[in-house]
């Protein structure tokens, strides 16, 4: 009885100290996300100009429907997520499975050279890339004296090339970040099975569709999850690469770079001020985010 | 086997040309170093002399002591402080299972799904409020509690045996004491890999000190 009674107390105090290990974190957490999540949802039911604030309701979102800006953004943001995150998914997907190969020679080298691209900052390496893209930049000369071009391309003033550098940049940074996942993923495939296939007369293609494809499966579909919501947040790439950077009058040619986050951020800090409106566009993003996540696992069959 | 050999040929090209995309940037960069900026644009592949003179150029037209000296501070700080709080966080999630505390958790690993753009607004309106715009304590305060960091915390604690703690506890060791003395100094390695992570986020952040740090002088 006794012993019964000091094991309830003494769990009382685990408890106690369970709850003082997570404190800090939790209501951190609380304070600088769960609190603004929720202001924000409250804040997109809300018109406000300057300090002037009155309630809308659904009012924002059925003017999302007339911004042309917004509609223009969405469109943007889209053509970087359908175009971009599969042809580098798919490269970094052959790229890992070519360097998984034990038979290839230099690997450790091929590896750190395709990965180098991740380390670099987000702003270093679109400021090198507007340098190396610009008219007269080394891209075009290069390209002219294999004489594949004969005009420079206006790769950063025209608003398809605009878009093309983008993703070229874009392509650049993460391939080599998401290999790395296939590659350590790859890890626990074990080699017979490639052997397997191997004595079964299975030709390279075939095993890497048979085989790297699904049992890289849980985490192709988390790199996509992944890519699709950093690509959603699209920021820093279209704001650098535009000419005028963060002071620049449109963001890309004819607004072509401007995407959702970069929309937020001039309704924000750039236009008068309308935060509510702003809100509403930030939980579009929340919106798609969760519906392409779902379409993501449910196309992936995953029962969690 | 002609047929292997040519197709062997291929794949080693494919990776060469991956990998001259992947490294020329750096290598260009680094030799950009050495040019005066006309040589630059003519697209001049080799070193030059100008290194010296350039050097100049940056360190009379930019604080470019300032501008390291801040960023390094904010980072470290941040590092040191996330790391402290968010392992804290997953010791207390991982050793002290309760069902409330299991909830919480599953909430704070859904909100990881929730882009930044959607707390950036009222979170601008708080540091206002709070009087920290503009200050470092406001940008280092925000990143302090990383989701991802718990997350990952919480996943290497899993392997850590529970019987070294109950052991620990036997010994009459207390439970802070438990954790700075025993836990800590035995995942050196997962805290190595955690500050990596911190500090290139850190590092590399762009949107939000763009936002909250609106003058220069904060900035660099």
């Amino acid at each position: 009885m006794q012993l019964r009674k000091t094991s309830k107390s003494y769990e009382k105090t685990l408890d106690r100290y369970g709850w003082l290990f997570i404190s800090i974190a939790v209501i951190l957490l609380i304070v600088f996300m769960f609190y603004p999540i929720v202001y924000s949802l409250i804040l997109s039911t809300m018109s406000s100009k300057g300090i002037v604030q009155k309630f809308v309701g659904f009012g924002n979102y059925t003017r999302l429907v007339k911004d042309e800006m917004f509609l223009k953004a969405l469109k943007n943001t889209f053509a970087f997520l359908i175009i971009q995150v599969p042809i580098m998914l798919l490269l970094a997907l052959v790229l890992a499975a070519i360097l998984n190969d034990k038979t290839i020679k230099f690997r450790g080298l091929f590896r750190t050279g395709i990965f180098l691209p991740a380390v670099t900052s987000l702003v270093a390496y679109t400021i090198l890339f507007k340098m190396m893209f610009s008219a007269d930049g080394f891209i075009n000369a290069g390209l002219m004296r294999l004489n594949i071009i004969k005009q420079p391309i206006p790769w950063l003033m025209d608003p398809f090339w605009a878009k093309v550098t983008v993703i070229i940049a874009m392509t650049w940074r993460w391939t080599g970040y998401n290999m790395v996942f296939y590659l350590s993923g790859l890890q626990s495939v074990p080699d017979e099975l490639y052997e397997a296939a191997e004595i079964d007369g299975a030709s390279k293609i075939q095993q890497f569709f048979h085989i790297t494809i699904p049992m890289l499966k849980p985490i192709i579909v988390f790199t996509t999850i992944m890519s699709t919501i950093g690509t959603l947040q699209l920021f820093d790439e279209p704001m650098n690469l535009s000419q005028g950077g963060v002071t620049g009058a449109t963001t890309g040619p004819g607004n072509s770079l401007l995407t959702l986050s970069v929309y937020i951020y001039n309704l924000c800090f750039k236009y008068m001020p309308n935060f509510g409106y702003a809100a509403t566009i930030a939980y579009v993003i929340v919106f798609i985010v969760a519906i392409l996540t779902f379409i993501q696992f449910k196309v992936a069959g995953d029962k969690e | 086997m002609k047929k292997i050999r040519i197709s062997r040929i291929l794949i080693y090209l494919f990776l060469i040309v991956m990998f001259i995309i992947s490294v020329f940037p750096f290598y260009w960069m680094i030799v950009g170093m050495t040019n005066s900026p006309v040589d630059v644009i003519k697209g001049k592949m080799t070193f030059g002399n100008h290194l010296l003179n350039n050097a100049k150029i940056l360190f009379s037209q930019y604080d470019v002591k300032r501008i390291f000296f801040n960023s390094i501070k904010i980072s470290v700080l941040t590092v040191i402080g996330s790391l402290a709080i968010s392992s804290m966080a997953a010791y207390g999630f991982e050793f002290y299972p309760s069902k409330v505390r299991e909830k919480t958790y599953a909430v704070i690993l859904l909100s990881m799904m929730v882009p930044f753009a959607a707390l950036m607004i009222p979170l601008f309106r708080l540091i206002v409020k709070l009087k920290l715009l503009n200050t470092h304590a406001g940008l280092i305060l925000t990143s302090l509690a990383s989701v991802f960091i718990i997350f990952f915390f919480r996943q290497s604690f899993k392997s850590f045996p529970k019987e070294i703690i109950q052991a620990a506890r036997v010994d009459g060791a207390g439970e802070f004491k438990i954790f700075t003395s025993i836990v800590v100094p035995s995942m050196k390695s997962t805290y190595a890999a955690a500050a990596i992570y911190s500090f290139m986020t850190s590092w590399n952040a762009y949107l939000w000190p763009l936002i909250i740090l609106q003058t220069d002088k904060q900035k660099q």
